[in-house]
């Protein structure tokens, strides 16, 4: 009974990779020039930011919490980092600690808000989104702001850090994916292999039961929302890796695609349950679509659509396989 | 003998893996209250789902007024005359009464609902029943008791009700609140319904039930007379095997025995100037109606309220609780009687919750040591005997029984020296119950002090040393267990 209950478990855990991996198979069939390394670079490339906002929001969800402001936020630590450095002349070294300090004052707000002042996470992120996105416009005077290209004499080293140069004998090799991996590890040992994670999971399931354990929750809390706003911080250094130039009043809508990787991972809304590897998964699931739906001729209104297709396809399934799991524990 | 309205016989019920009615039968006569009773998992549940058209039954008869019936669905049994009140209350807060009672057929006059109407013939059907309730309160603002009378003046509703079924009703009433309730279903049975009754509650049963049927491991074990019968001779039906219930006759713990917790003048806005000390190896028990403040006060010293004013001594030494965190660290650990809500994260597996609070010590440099977790769940799953397929089990699956142990692992593992156990045995069925018993002594024994809520006086009398008993926030008397009984204890939890 035990042993078939284990079974089972793993075959459920192999469901989003192996959607992955048939879905891959299936654009590689139909898709023109899909199964190139160029569409590989592609799809990687496409995950970066949305990949690290996508890793601090499922701490966030997992504790049974949500964050509306990771899109903004994000384009705010950006917007500021480029502004900094361009119009500041600070170092790139200091503008970049900047934009991920930028996401990480953001989360100790976020989480002030939730943790000690009882706000719903729900109306105070939704506030957070708004003055972030706001905040950048006002420093920045509402001018667009660029980040160094490669030609750059000054921090030209900036994209061939964190996008894409010459190793390993390509001449395009996707560095940010090794910073995506890397950042992914520590997400995954920190949710799955500290107390800090450990306490992730008990406040999503049960809060009140954690605090009567002993467990200090609402400062936890705090750090949770924190570390979310740190990993936004980041995702912002991919993205002006990635689009070089940042618009004020954009982001808005970014969460969201965050939100459906990690929910398409299997991470449940209501807390408690989830994984980083779902995230992860969840997230090249998206971009694997957006690549694949374009390679088959189908534009970006398809992509949208057939995003949202899988994001509730996913949660259906994970709401049959509760059940399901319900059902024989009763029997 | 009255008229036999049910006669169920035979009944097979198999689900993967399990059967889960084997030869189960029961007989209801019209105008009787018949208690229907068993372990959890014994079966009751699944027979009534069968009679109520929930389950299908894989093999048997149900005699229905004398004829052989088919059961199709719930509102199959409905139009049989058949009607259930579930444990749960399933009424709509910011309903009215008549609104509730009525839902899905609501009186309609064209395309508008008939309000008027609706409300007069609520009103016609509360009155018959004696109930001083009007159709257009609001549910909300009436008190539990009230509401479950609502429940039942809703089966009741459609108006051919022959047989209704109540399964723990009595769960979340006060005691003042339980007679209502009786005196409610004494009226109801004169009128010639056939009420089958669950509880687990024992000093009902001989109370208000004309007879019971036991029921073990899906199978039919006898119907006897109430008042022919001995509650010992049903819990023996009940668990298959003797359990002594002798109250304790002294205590066990020597009167210079250290203090290892001190209340002083504990105050709240429910608790009102508690003072009182706790010894090592002490079972202290507080007793008192529902609302007396107890759990208040535990709430206090564990810290999960704060408290207004008054001092706690862990061992001589005052430390200041503010917050659970607080409280833990003083070794003093709270095992709630909401389980589910207070105690454990359902979610999570056995493991993580037994680990909940000790996760410090269980920690090597930036990583939780699971190896280590893994092993010391395994020393208490086999130390309280949890029954449970291994650590890595979700608390949600467990049976309340082992659920409590799970938090019990969870205290120990933290070394709390003071535990305080609010309703330890409330909703485990009577096998568990005399196990988390002998844990308690084993604990006492030990040297661990435990602080016993209960509204049970039978079990305040078997497991404790020393009893309080608290009144309206108020400690209200003191006893020695030599000197305690049932009705002194009584005097002292309705002393104003």
């Amino acid at each position: 009974m035990d042993k078939l209950g284990t079974k089972k478990f793993d075959l459920q855990k192999l469901l989003a990779p192996a959607a992955l991996v048939i879905l891959y198979i299936l654009f590689s069939i139909f898709g023109n020039n899909f199964f190139t390394f160029d569409t590989l670079k592609n799809i990687l490339e496409s995950s970066y930011y949305i990949g690290f906002m996508a890793f601090g929001v499922t701490f966030v969800i997992i504790a049974g919490g949500i964050d509306l402001s990771i899109g903004t936020v994000m384009m705010c630590s950006a917007l500021l980092g480029a502004y900094t450095f361009k119009q500041h002349d600070w170092p790139l070294v200091a503008s970049l600690i900047l934009t991920v300090g930028v996401g990480t004052v953001f989360g100790l707000l976020n989480g002030g808000l939730i943790a000690k002042l009882k706000l719903p996470p729900f109306i105070a992120t939704l506030g957070t989104m708004m003055m972030a996105q706001g905040a950048g416009s006002i420093l920045t005077k509402v001018q667009s702001q660029t980040w160094p290209t490669a030609t750059e004499p000054v921090g030209g080293w900036f994209k061939p850090v964190f996008i894409r140069s010459e190793l390993f004998g390509a001449k395009n090799f996707p560095v940010g994916a090794i910073w995506l991996f890397a950042f992914f590890i520590i997400a995954a040992l920190i949710l799955h292999k500290t107390k800090f994670g450990r306490y992730n999971y008990a406040i999503g399931s049960n809060e009140e039961a954690a605090r009567l354990s002993g467990i200090n929750t609402d400062n936890w809390k705090v750090g949770i929302y924190t570390l979310c706003g740190a990993f936004c911080g980041m995702a912002g250094i991919f993205y002006a890796a990635a689009y070089t130039t940042i618009t004020p009043g954009t982001g808005n809508g970014q969460e969201l695609n965050a939100i459906a990787g990690v929910v398409i991972g299997g991470t449940s809304m209501s807390g408690g349950a989830g994984s980083m590897v779902g995230t992860i998964i969840g997230v090249f699931i998206m971009s694997v679509l957006k690549n694949g739906l374009s390679a088959c001729g189908l534009q970006a209104p398809w992509q949208t659509f057939f995003t949202g297709l899988v994001v509730i396809g996913a949660v259906l399934l994970d709401i049959q396989r509760t059940k399901a799991a319900n059902r024989v524990k009763k029997g | 003998m009255s008229e036999i309205l049910l006669n169920m016989h035979g009944i097979q019920k198999y689900f993967p893996g399990v059967h889960a009615l084997d030869n189960a039968q029961l007989e209801l006569r019209a105008g009787e209250v018949l208690a229907l009773i068993g372990e959890n998992g014994a079966g009751k549940s699944t027979l009534m789902k069968i009679l109520t058209g929930i389950y299908t039954k894989d093999d048997g008869v149900i005699e229905l007024y004398g004829k052989p019936t088919e059961i199709q669905s719930p509102s199959h049994a409905q139009q049989l005359g058949i009607s259930i009140v579930h444990q749960e209350l399933n009424l709509m807060q910011d309903l009215t009464v008549a609104e509730n009672i009525f839902v899905g057929r609501e009186s309609t006059k064209g395309l508008f609902l008939d309000k008027k109407e609706q409300n007069r013939k609520t009103d016609e059907l509360l009155k018959s029943l004696h109930l001083n309730i009007t159709a257009r309160t609001v549910v909300k603002r009436l008190t539990v008791a009230q509401q479950q009378m609502v429940e039942i003046a809703k089966a009741l509703s459609y108006n051919n009700t022959k047989i209704l079924i109540m399964d723990e009703p009595s769960a979340s009433l006060t005691t003042a609140e339980i007679e209502d309730l009786f005196t409610f279903i004494r009226r109801l049975k004169a009128t010639g319904v056939g009420i089958i009754y669950i509880s687990h509650r024992m000093d009902e049963l001989k109370e208000i039930t004309d007879r019971v049927t036991v029921m073990r491991d899906g199978q039919y074990v006898d119907t006897v007379n109430t008042a022919e019968t001995t509650i010992d001779q049903i819990v023996q039906m009940m668990v298959g095997r003797v359990i002594f219930d002798e109250p304790k006759s002294h205590s066990n713990v020597a009167p210079d025995a250290p203090v290892v917790l001190e209340a002083r003048n504990l105050c709240s806005d429910m608790v009102k100037d508690v003072s009182f000390q706790l010894r090592k190896g002490e079972i202290l028990g507080f007793a008192g109606l529902m609302g007396a403040g107890r759990t208040e006060t535990m709430r206090l010293l564990s810290g999960a309220d704060p408290k207004t004013s008054g001092q706690i001594i862990v061992n001589g030494k005052e430390v200041k609780i503010r917050r659970p965190k607080d409280a833990v660290q003083a070794g003093i650990g709270y095992l709630s009687e909401d389980r589910k809500r207070y105690g454990l994260c359902l979610g999570l597996s056995v493991a993580d919750n037994t680990a909940m609070a000790s996760l410090d010590s269980l920690t090597s440099g930036p990583f939780v040591q699971d190896g280590k977790i893994a092993q010391v769940t395994q020393e208490y799953i086999q130390k309280l005997r949890t029954k449970t397929p291994s650590g890595k089990t979700l608390a949600r699956s467990l049976s309340g029984g082992n659920q409590q142990k799970v938090v019990i692992a969870k205290w120990l593992l933290r070394d709390c020296d003071v535990l305080i156990f609010d309703e330890p045995t409330r909703g485990i069925d009577v096998g568990a119950k005399s196990e988390i018993y002998k844990l308690m002594n084993q604990l006492a024994a030990e040297g661990k002090s435990i602080i016993m809520i209960s509204s049970e006086l039978p079990e305040i009398l078997r497991m404790s040393d020393r009893v309080m008993v608290m009144c309206e926030g108020r400690l209200t008397g003191e006893l020695d267990i030599s000197e305690a009984t049932q009705e002194r204890i009584m005097t002292y939890a309705t002393m104003r």
